[in-house]
């Protein structure tokens, strides 16, 4: 056997150690990075949760207004929690649409009577489609689409009160 | 005063490694054969304080000893006296300590039991592992003290991860920590072999009982981790890909290469260097293990604490261990003889496929489980689950399946390719015949492949024993036949579970049936019950199967200590599999969720995996008795 591929064993190890230490030197990531910003919405479309609202489709999205795309669901527990401050991003003229995930009809109207109703349109995604697709990995999560159908900005979990104000903000400067 | 004696007793060992180490290195350097006499019994002592702190720290969880600070953060006084047990390895430091008290423990076996190796290679052995004793020693008494004492001492406990609270803890761990830890072993008779020069049969035969324990202990303590997952986790899976799993799954992988590269080495005198290189890999890939589960460089479910300082001090051991090692090799291998050489159609060329296959899969599980590390450097966030670790490795252990069908039935030295294939008709004709059966329910390919290629593998693996008298068949060849069944019954299970598997998610109202495969479920109510340190939410479910009826229990339970609830799940064991059931949470309208599966022939995948170390103790029992009868009668003679 050649006198230097015997040390080829070594020169691995080596590579898979300084690989490993600076694993270990790296601080860990605390924050979920969004996969979505600066991407476009992805093409969808959902036919109606609730009698006498529209189901929801992707060329919502680009006719030139932004707009909130909230991901929710009535037997999601943090989504009653969120609920006023969608309320209030209403009030402040954020137009907001949703996907219900996994839900049936009455569950959601049910939910709406309830807990208040922001949205616009709701579209029904019974086996979780369009939220794999939109990148959500739970309820609830709120994007933050411009007029030309691009994310913007996305929110992982409920929306607290202190983040209000600031998606105001951002889809104002999404205009 | 048990605090204390533990720590003391730590340190003796420690003391004492580091003397094994010194009389190990002055009996080789200067040939004092009377310094090297001494070796043997101070491992022993080495060992028994080692168990000795292991028994006080065990003690004092028993106790629950509240002026200990490791019983305080992961015991609680109202503990069943099992987790109290039990829990003494369920943290960090006391799986640290565990982890340790094997390696003592296996060095004084070794000095105790092993008496084929030559004598300088046995010194140099013991000294390879009072190093790596010290290194571990060092580890607990520097940064991760087990006895460490909390003054003033706390009122009670914090408690134990109530997913650890399972009878599952008192033998997993310990299981897999011995097959860990037991390669060691291997690791030291590698470096001690490559000190003295002396890598050949008899080296191979005197290390090959070692391999043998640790390979047994590592598929049992797999098995039983993957069971417990399986029922206590609650989500149906028996394998999940965790950096942990891999981990265990590493080791074993390199250590099965080595059993079957080692006989080469024993029978043939070949494969010298692959074999002294594997024995270095299998202990490393442990060490690598421990590293990324005791570091917290990676997320899982095994990483009691996430301490960089702690991961950095075995990251240092690993570099001197590993790479010194490696340096060894290099160094000191091209000064070892080459071994014979041998027809690539033959039992060695057969085995050294399966080596060639084995690997290719440690590295598949490897670079799979380091890439995320690889790509967090490049500040890229991705996990690699089970869509790459099956595609990849999946192919790859399939191929390994159908060399390890017609390894057994092969000639050493040299065979003929016609007579080969003549031999492999019964086993190609059931992998075909079942293929085309397979057709028409249509599994998905793996699941096709693998279910044909396990009907091969089982006719196969017995195909050995065909027309020879079964009473003079040496006890090895039983081991290895049954221990070859096992994979094939274990590669049925896993290919049945992934494609017949049904699964129903339902909500119902009491007395409301549901279907899954062939059970209808009825819930008839729920229920609360008391136990010793939970309450729980307990379902019945009436489950019928044709004229069968039985009643199962899934829970929905609460600790108070620490505040977490746990899915007890019920399975319900039939000969063609099993139903398993678990209870969800209650909606506003007075449903529950019932998740339902049905699996059939998933409990295969585990009892193949007991036949696996059934086979290997039958294959070890043989080959010791073998060799004790080749002692004696030398000493006869």
């Amino acid at each position: 056997m050649k006198r230097v591929a015997l040390w080829a064993p070594l020169a691995i190890f080596a590579l898979v150690f300084v690989v490993v230490i600076s694993g270990l030197v790296k601080p860990g990531e605390t924050v979920v990075r969004s996969a979505m910003v600066g991407k476009p919405v992805p093409d969808f479309a959902l036919p109606a949760m609730v009698p006498g609202k529209p189901g929801l489709s992707a060329a919502t999205f680009r006719q030139g207004q932004p707009r909130l795309l909230n991901v929710f669901a009535s037997w999601c527990v943090p989504c009653i929690a969120e609920a006023p401050q969608l309320l209030r991003l209403k009030a402040a003229g954020v137009p907001i649409d949703a996907i219900a995930v996994r839900d049936t009809g009455t569950a959601i109207a049910g939910f709406l009577a309830r807990n208040g109703d922001p949205y616009a349109r709701i579209g029904s995604d019974s086996a979780s489609r369009v939220q794999m697709a939109l990148g959500s990995s739970g309820v609830p999560e709120t994007f933050v689409v411009d007029g030309r159908g691009i994310v913007v900005k996305q929110i992982i979990g409920d929306i607290r009160p202190e983040q209000v104000d600031e998606i105001v903000q951002a889809v104002r400067a999404a205009r | 005063m048990i605090a204390e004696a533990g720590l003391a007793a730590l340190w003796f060992a420690g003391a004492l490694a580091a003397l094994q180490l010194a009389m190990a290195a002055i009996g080789i350097a200067r040939n004092r054969d009377d310094v090297s006499a001494a070796v043997r019994p101070v491992a022993i002592v080495q060992g028994l304080l080692s168990a000795l702190a292991m028994i006080l720290l065990i003690w004092l969880f028993l106790r629950s000893d509240m002026s200990v600070k490791l019983v305080v953060e992961n015991s609680h006084s109202a503990k069943p006296w099992l987790y109290k047990f039990a829990g003494a390895w369920g943290n960090h430091e006391g799986s640290m300590l565990l982890w340790v008290t094997i390696l003592g423990l296996a060095g004084g076996a070794v000095a105790i039991f092993e008496r084929t190796l030559a004598e300088r290679t046995l010194t140099a052995t013991l000294g390879a592992q009072a190093v790596i004793a010290l290194g571990f020693y060092a580890f607990l008494l520097f940064s991760s003290n087990p006895f460490a004492r909390l003054s003033p001492a706390a009122p009670d406990g914090l408690g134990l991860n109530p997913l650890l609270q399972d009878p599952g803890l008192a033998f997993h761990p310990p299981t897999l920590y011995a097959g860990y830890v037991g390669l060691s072993v291997a690791f030291s008779f590698a470096v001690g072999a490559l000190v003295t020069r002396d890598v050949g049969p008899a080296f191979a035969r005197a290390m090959r009982p070692w391999v043998l324990i640790a390979w047994i202990f590592l598929t049992l303590g797999i098995t039983a981790g993957s069971y417990w997952a399986y029922y206590e986790l609650g989500w149906g899976g028996w394998w999940f890909w965790d950096p942990v799993e891999n981990a265990s799954l590493m080791p074993w992988l390199a250590a099965t290469a080595l059993l079957h590269s080692v006989t080469v080495l024993a029978t043939r005198d070949g494969l010298r260097a692959w074999t002294v290189m594997l024995a270095v890999v299998a202990f490393s890939m442990s060490m690598i293990g421990t590293f990324l589960v005791r570091s917290g460089i990676l997320t899982s479910v095994h990483a009691f604490a996430v301490d960089p300082e702690r991961g950095a001090f075995i990251l240092a051991l690993l570099a001197i261990y590993i790479g010194g090692a490696l340096a060894l090799f290099a160094a000191r291998i091209g000064t070892v003889r080459a071994g014979t050489t041998f027809d690539p159609v033959s039992r060695e060329g057969g085995l050294v496929a399966n080596n060639l296959l084995l690997s290719v899969i440690l590295g598949i599980v490897l670079i799979g489980t380091l890439y995320p590390i690889v790509a967090a450097s490049f500040g890229v966030q991705l996990s690699v689950g089970p869509p790459f670790f099956n595609k990849a490795a999946g192919p790859i252990a399939l191929l390994l399946v159908a060399v390890m069908a017609a390894g057994p039935l092969l000639r050493w030295r040299r065979d003929e390719g016609r007579a080969v294939i003549a031999r492999m008709a019964l086993p190609i004709g059931a992998t075909v015949a079942a293929a085309i059966t397979l057709m028409f329910v249509w599994p998905g390919v793996l699941a096709w492949a693998g279910l044909s290629l396990a009907a091969g593998l089982a006719v196969a693996s017995v195909a050995p024993l065909w027309k020879r008298n079964l009473r003079r068949t040496p006890l090895f060849t039983y081991g290895m036949v049954i221990a070859h069944l096992g994979i094939a019954v274990s590669l049925a299970g896993m290919a049945s579970d992934s494609a017949f598997t049904q699964e129903t998610l339902v909500a119902v109202r009491a007395g409301e049936p549901a279907r899954v495969g062939p059970y209808q479920v009825t819930l008839d109510g729920i229920s609360p019950v008391i136990g010793d340190n939970w309450s729980a939410l307990e379902a019945r479910l009436s489950v019928v199967r044709g004229t069968q009826a039985r009643v199962l229990h899934p829970q929905l339970r609460f600790f108070a200590n620490p505040p977490t609830s746990t899915n007890e799940s019920a399975i319900l064991t039939a000969l063609d599999g099993q139903l398993y059931t678990v209870l969800g949470q209650p909606d506003a309208q007075g449903r529950w969720q019932l998740r339902l599966w049905w699996k059939p022939f998933v409990t295969l995948i585990w009892f193949g995996g007991v036949l696996i170390a059934l086979g290997g103790m039958l294959s070890l029992i043989g080959r010791v008795r073998r060799e004790r009868r080749t002692m004696l009668r030398a000493e006869w003679a």
